[in-house]
């Protein structure tokens, strides 16, 4: 392959992994502060992408905001899901807490598939975004760029506030032992609900960054997505939200290189995050970041 | 060394936080030894290290001569060791026979298939551990509670099962961590003498930690006393109390002694 | 006595209308009967690893598909095989699986197993909640793969012409023998080894129990009994594609097992009736809607949108669904006792 197709490529992996980047940090916050693996969390890019299309494309606002209502109605939809169904669970068995999760996701699904339908529906993003330009031989579009660009500020922004605003403090030190930091006054609901809006904020962007690349959107689309962005955080090391980044890059990266290097494997592309996830599983749990969450339990 | 059961210059660090300093102590064969020291002294750790919930950073732990440090809990049982938990442990869901028959169940030797298809072994071994159950349950007055679910008894019967059904394994050492917690004074008496009663009759080594001083002095052969990991004192329990490091550490606390 | 007397007429009553059933039963009725019971038999499969032994799995789609996979081309004749496999030719070990009917839907279930047997290493050796994940996404994987290798599955047109010999004596029967089989298992060591790792992992441990190893056994059986019970399924629809094996599949497995009650055997049969009743009741939602003499047209999705809706609400208010973790006949007698 030369040199160019594989520049190309390792475009469209980064803008592709920038996209589970940004699905997987949701994951693996959640999963740091309540322990759950929020399946719903997939469905909420869904639904990020769809508030965008019917603002955008059925209720004619500028695209930028409609960006902006996905993105708010996403949080909003983040913020009542763990309201309404996980907090009165908190303190129930974990596999309730899973079922009800689960109940979430599939319930989403099937809502906005009797709203709109389950014939996926194209996505018109705007020209400055979607525009192909040319450098010698390689085309790209201009999100291929923009993409992960976004992305790493992005993830500098939750960085800044999970290490230098209070906030941020106390969303690490529920990950670490939620009874204590109880115990010590802070309101670990509200703590909870900031880490659910900004999931499901960066998840929205992350449904919008996929609408815009892959320009059909349907309501199933957050399931595959998910599962793969899940993936990523466990390989990057759950509860780390550089590894949930380090983690959807790889993943990104492996699925366009490994299908460009080998085509006869396209099939499998989505079954690459699967393998992922068993290796780490077999080999090093903690993941890349390798942060052992179940330490200290005696 | 040549104890019943021999910690070893054990050594446990958390990262960076030293939760055991070279503690040595040996159990001789028929003891009750007390662990006693101020929360956080390291005893419910030392109990982890023992059962192989923890590995020591240095150090090891000899029961009767064989070295079993590190040993995973589920197969320490079968060297003999089994225990209580600070917090009663008991499967909730299970009615009291349940609990203990799961003590018994290493000996109720029949396979998968066999109990599906309910061949003769099923009802040959599960009669018989049905009888051992009774026959403890009877020891612990807990035959009436056979069929009420664990969590239907009071605190101290609780405390009662679980003890049963960590005898229901058949250990040479048993460990006990705060059996008297929350009982009242009836409770705590009634706890002493089946301890000793199921000492003698079981032949067990029973390594216990508690607080309450009382209990202490009336079970314990000999104590050792922990403060942040270390040991500031070994003995009988009636020197313990005016040891003055030990008096120290509980700040003198020993109104109840 | 009384227990030994009561079961001999609960299963001979059960024969009896399994016999009567298939002789008697419109179409229709027969149609529904079987499909309760093949639900039956993967409900209760399903509630063992998730409700006795309370590790949350979303196992089912997946050996369910693996069975009728292997299934079907055990039973499909060989020189229906190479007319029927029209993406590319049956691969030569696809041409060696021929079996009469139980041994092929046996094998189904011992396929189903054995992959139940490979994902747990990598799945219980670890704390963490990820067998839920591992087979979510293990369904998926168990598509693609069914489409990626028509030499082995015919791709995405999937098989037919499957001899259906499936019919209520096989399916009601084998659904009685699931049913014992899980009663006998919880009332024995190994039930309660499950349910103790269920109710207290570290505890079981300090029992001597391999948590690992019961884990295992559960999910291994429970892989088993679904890959049977998935094999029947290919009989007796005589069709199966990839498609068919999505996650609604185990969705309706989980309502039912959580309506039923996690852990009892005897809440999944009630709740695998009403269930399997509700679905067909709540078929008008997914037509067309006219209420009040106003057409609300068409949605599909509404009648799984009410169901989701139902598992969330169960899950915040009634938890313990109909039985909770105890099977009927324990209910009844703390009932009586109570009473006395």
């Amino acid at each position: 392959m030369d040199l160019q197709i594989f520049i190309q490529q390792l475009i469209n992996g980064a803008s592709l992994g920038s996209m589970y980047a940004l699905i997987a940090i949701g994951y693996t916050m959640v999963y740091g502060v309540l322990r759950l693996i929020n399946f719903a969390h997939g469905d909420i890019m869904m639904v990020g992408a769809f508030l965008t299309y019917f603002a955008h494309q059925l209720w004619g606002m500028p695209f930028e905001l409609a960006v902006v209502i996905g993105i708010l109605g996403a949080m909003l939809v983040g913020i009542l899901t763990d309201k309404i169904a996980y907090k009165p669970l908190r303190d129930a068995p974990k596999i309730s807490l899973l079922i009800t999760a689960i109940g979430i996701s599939f319930f989403l699904e099937n809502l906005f598939t009797v709203l709109f339908g389950s014939t996926p529906k194209a996505f018109k993003a705007p020209e400055y975004l979607t525009k192909i330009f040319q450098i010698n031989d390689i085309y790209l579009p201009i999100s291929v760029i923009i993409i992960p660009v976004v992305t790493v500020l992005i993830l500098v922004a939750v960085l800044w506030i999970l290490f230098k605003t209070k906030q941020g403090i106390a969303i690490r030190a529920l990950a670490f032992d939620i009874n204590t930091v109880k115990l010590m006054g802070i309101n670990a609901d509200k703590i909870i609900m900031i880490v659910f809006a900004i999931g499901s904020a960066l998840a929205a962007i992350g449904g919008v960054f996929y609408a815009v690349s892959y320009p059909s959107i349907d309501p199933l689309m957050g399931i595959i997505v998910g599962l793969k962005a899940f993936a990523a955080a466990v390989l990057g090391g759950i509860g780390s939200v550089t590894g949930a980044v380090i983690g959807g890059f790889i993943l990104g990266f492996t699925e366009i290189l490994v299908v460009a290097l080998f085509p006869e494997l396209g099939g499998y592309k989505d079954a690459f995050a699967f393998f992922f996830l068993i290796l780490v599983l077999l080999f090093k749990p903690t993941g890349i970041m390798g942060q052992d969450l179940e330490r200290g339990r005696f | 060394m040549s104890g019943f059961l021999v910690v070893e210059h054990v050594t446990m660090d958390f990262g960076g936080v030293r939760a055991i300093d070279d503690l040595s102590f040996e159990v001789q064969k028929g003891e009750i030894y007390g662990l006693i020291g101020p929360n956080g002294a390291g005893k419910t750790t030392i109990f982890n290290i023992i059962t192989g919930n923890l590995k020591p950073t240095k150090g090891r732990i000899i029961l009767e001569g064989e070295d079993i440090t590190g040993i995973k809990p589920n197969k320490v049982v079968y060297k003999g060791v089994a225990r209580t938990f600070q917090n009663i442990r008991l499967f909730k869901s299970m009615t009291v026979l349940d609990n203990i028959l799961i003590g018994f169940d290493a000996k109720a030797k029949y396979s998968y298939f066999e109990a599906i298809l309910r061949l003769p072994r099923y009802f040959k071994y599960e009669k018989i551990i049905k009888e051992k159950a009774y026959k403890l349950m009877e020891i612990f007055g807990l035959t009436q509670f056979a069929d009420s679910l664990a969590t239907e008894l009071s605190y101290g019967n609780q405390r009662k099962v679980e003890i049963a059904r960590a005898l229901a394994t058949g250990p040479k050492l048993l460990l006990l961590d705060e059996p008297a917690a929350g009982m009242n004074p009836k409770e705590t008496a009634e706890l002493s003498e089946i301890i000793h009663k199921i000492k003698r009759d079981f032949d067990l080594t029973i390594l216990l930690i508690e607080h309450d001083m009382k209990f202490v002095n009336a079970m314990c052969d000999r104590v050792t006393v922990l403060d942040y990991g270390e040991k500031i004192f070994e003995g009988k329990p009636a020197d313990a109390i005016v040891d003055e490091r030990v008096v120290a550490a509980y700040l003198g606390d020993f109104s109840n002694a | 006595m009384n227990k030994i007397v009561r079961n001999f007429i609960l299963i001979a009553a059960t024969i009896a209308f399994i016999i009567w059933g298939q002789n008697n039963l419109e179409p229709y009725t027969l149609r529904i009967v079987n499909n309760i019971g093949i639900f039956l038999i993967l409900a209760l499969s399903y509630n063992l690893i998730n409700g006795v032994t309370g590790q949350f799995s979303l196992e089912p789609n997946g050996f369910v598909a693996i069975g009728a996979y292997f299934t079907a081309l055990m039973l499909i004749p060989n020189e229906t095989k190479l007319d029927m496999f029209a993406l590319t030719d049956p691969a030569p070990i696809v041409m060696q699986m021929q079996a009469s009917f139980l041994p092929a839907i046996l094998i189904g279930g011992l396929a189903a197993a054995f992959i139940a047997f490979l994902l747990s290493f990598p799945v219980f050796r670890v704390r963490g909640d990820y067998l839920a994940i591992v087979t979510l996404g293990f369904g998926f994987i168990i598509r693609i793969f069914a489409i990626n290798n028509p030499e082995y599955t015919n791709g995405a047109l999937g098989l037919n012409d499957i001899p259906q010999t499936a019919n209520l004596y096989w399916i009601g029967g084998i659904a009685l023998i699931t049913f014992i089989s899980m009663i006998h298992i919880i009332y024995s060591k190994y039930g309660r080894a499950m349910k103790s790792v269920r109710d207290d992992e570290d505890a079981a441990t300090a029992m001597g129990i391999n948590t690992f190893k019961i884990k295992t056994m559960a999910f291994m059986t429970s892989a088993f009994f679904e890959g049977v019970g998935g094999g029947l399924l290919a009989s007796y629809l005589s069709t199966i594609t990839p498609d068919q094996f999505s996650f609604l599949l185990t969705f309706q497995l989980l309502i039912i097992i959580v309506l039923g009650g996690l852990g009892s055997m005897t809440g999944t049969l009630v709740a695998t009736i009403l269930v399997m009743g509700g679905m067909e009741w709540l078929r008008f939602l997914d037509d067309e809607i006219t209420l009040f003499g106003h057409d609300f047209g068409a949605h599909p999705g509404l009648r799984m949108v009410v169901f989701s809706i139902l598992l969330i609400v169960m899950m915040l208010f009634a938890r313990e669904g109909l039985f909770g973790n105890k099977e009927l006949p324990d209910i009844l007698k703390k009932f009586k006792k109570s009473k006395s």
